[in-house]
């Protein structure tokens, strides 16, 4: 039983974990992206972890995702068109796959190899421990990830506003030959 | 194994008949005589005493009506949206609690179909997916007034479901539970939440009208200004679908709200009975009187105000909500340490 629903989601996750990167459709890769969380937080579930599974949907599925589908529709991103490309460009793709396969396929040799990883207990997963990692270990990195994300919040609003009277507009990319550097500009384009 | 999931099977059986054959139904009617009551006229009193076999007429019109689908529209993403919208609203249901927890044939049974540790947290991630529906529905209509409905769905779910989320966390905060049983309890030992955190009940409050996509919050349909929104180009029982989950919505929320807020199954000064199926009746009967003041107000106030304008929808949403809840989080918090709570 409990087999059966784990190929079932793990089939799932990784089919549509492909469709998410081959779909030339925006709005359906982000739909399958969907589906690939959905499922994962039922393999959560299987591991005795209902509260990770249960954030996973809650923020992933129900607010990231939510905002992916949001700027897509907002920006009416088509049909994505790929144009002659290089054979240049797909060197750095495979490398970041090797390198990312390769660190997967060290660890799960590792673990296996003589159990160097403990299997995960219904403590270790729990709320209980979850909240003391992320407040009591590791409250220092908490709480600089959360900075970090605040700087970034800060630098978007800042870039997406529109500039006061007076104030520096933001820079744009000049037509070649025209002398650069020019910070301030009395009339718009 | 087997007795469990027959259990949860009989449970859910239960629930859904609850939601869909009463529910649902039974709402339509309220809301088109309230509102007929509201705008002083009768409203459908034909079909049945008071006009009661009125939604049955409805449910067999939308299901002999032609069914029908625009030749533009994105034809696999059109057709799931409405079972997008169904699911949701069907299965968030499963963790309120709707009876006291008892023994029957010496076993524990709890009255909740899905009486999970994560209890509240499930129900917020299955809610936070009602949203897709609406989404994918109006970018699928390829339409421009469905694809405005879908955006401004998208948004306003974000924003209110913060706050939301909240002010959910706040009235968990004395309990120390994410079990709703849990909850109920506390509030049958101490006093129904609503009274410490008044402040929680109401941006809780504000915040379910918004999560439902209710007036004065139906910015996605705005039939003024976007012909029927994301729901533009649905018809006969797709457009049923959409429709019936707004209502499952409102009933779910409503049900948390009082689970959270008005003391759950519990009726105040009577116990449940011991004989198990007099304290289901019990629970059921206290819960849905409960749910059924909140689903009277949601149509009471969709049919008395006026509808926000977008800007205004977001700058209600961030400026005064979410800085309410968090206000509200903070106090609570610091009321439970001091142990005043």
């Amino acid at each position: 039983m409990e087999l059966a629903v784990f190929a079932l989601f793990a089939l799932l996750a990784l089919a549509s974990a492909l469709v998410v990167v081959t779909h030339r459709n925006p709005v359906y890769s982000t739909m399958s992206l969907v589906i690939t969380l959905v499922s994962l937080a039922v393999l959560f579930v299987l591991l005795g972890a209902p509260f990770i599974a249960a954030l996973q949907v809650l923020i992933y599925t129900g607010a990231i995702l939510v905002l992916f589908l949001f700027v897509i529709m907002l920006l009416n991103i088509g049909r994505e068109e790929t144009g002659p490309s290089s054979k240049l460009s797909k060197v750095p793709a495979l490398a970041a796959a090797l390198i990312f396969g390769g660190m997967v396929a060290l660890f799960s040799w590792r673990a296996f190899r003589d159990d160097a990883l403990a299997p995960l207990t219904e403590e270790f997963v729990s709320l209980k421990a979850l909240a003391g990692a992320l407040f009591d270990r590791y409250l220092l990195v908490f709480e600089l990830v959360g900075l970090l994300l605040l700087v970034a919040v800060i630098a978007a609003t800042v870039l997406a506003r529109r500039p006061r009277p007076g104030e520096m507009e933001p820079l744009e990319p000049r037509p070649e030959g025209e002398a650069g550097n020019a910070p301030h500009r009395e009339t718009a384009p | 194994m087997g007795y469990a999931l027959g259990i949860t099977a009989a449970e859910f059986a239960v629930m859904l008949g609850l939601l869909m054959g009463l529910i649902a139904p039974v709402m339509v009617w309220v809301e088109r005589r309230m509102c007929a009551m509201i705008q002083d006229r009768p409203g459908p009193n034909r079909l049945g005493p008071f006009g009661l076999f009125q939604p049955l007429a409805d449910v067999f019109k939308f299901f002999f009506k032609e069914d029908l689908t625009p030749a533009a529209v994105d034809r696999p993403l059109y057709l799931i949206a409405p079972a997008l919208a169904l699911l949701p609203a069907l299965t968030t249901f499963v963790v309120i609690p709707f009876g006291p927890p008892l023994e029957v044939a010496g076993r524990e049974v709890d009255f909740t179909v899905a009486g999970t540790e994560a209890g509240v947290l499930l129900f917020l991630a299955l809610a936070s997916l009602g949203v897709y529906s609406l989404v994918v529905a109006g970018y699928a209509s390829n339409n421009k007034f469905s694809l405005l409905g879908g955006i401004r769905a998208s948004a306003q779910m974000i924003s209110y479901e913060l706050a939301l989320t909240l002010t959910v966390l706040a009235a968990l905060l004395p309990v120390g539970s994410f079990n709703l049983q849990e909850i109920v309890a506390w509030q049958r030992e101490h006093v129904w939440m609503a009274a410490p955190q008044a402040l929680g009940f109401l941006v809780f409050l504000v915040a379910a009208f918004a999560e439902t996509n209710r007036l004065p919050f139906d910015l996605p349909e705005a039939e003024s200004e976007l012909v029927a929104g994301f729901h533009t180009e649905y018809s006969a029982f797709r457009f049923a679908s959409f429709f019936t989950a707004e209502y499952v919505n409102m009933a779910t929320l409503s049900a948390l709200g009082v689970t959270l807020y008005f003391g759950g199954w519990s009726i105040p000064f009577v116990d449940p009975p011991e004989t198990w199926w007099l304290a289901a009746l019990y629970g059921v009967v206290g819960l849905f009187s409960k749910v059924a003041l909140f689903l009277f107000l949601f149509v009471w106030v969709r049919w008395s105000f006026p509808r926000f304008r977008y800007d205004q929808l977001m700058r209600l949403g961030w400026k005064v909500l979410l800085p309410l809840a968090l206000v509200n989080v903070i106090g609570v918090a610091a009321a439970t340490l001091a142990g005043w709570l």
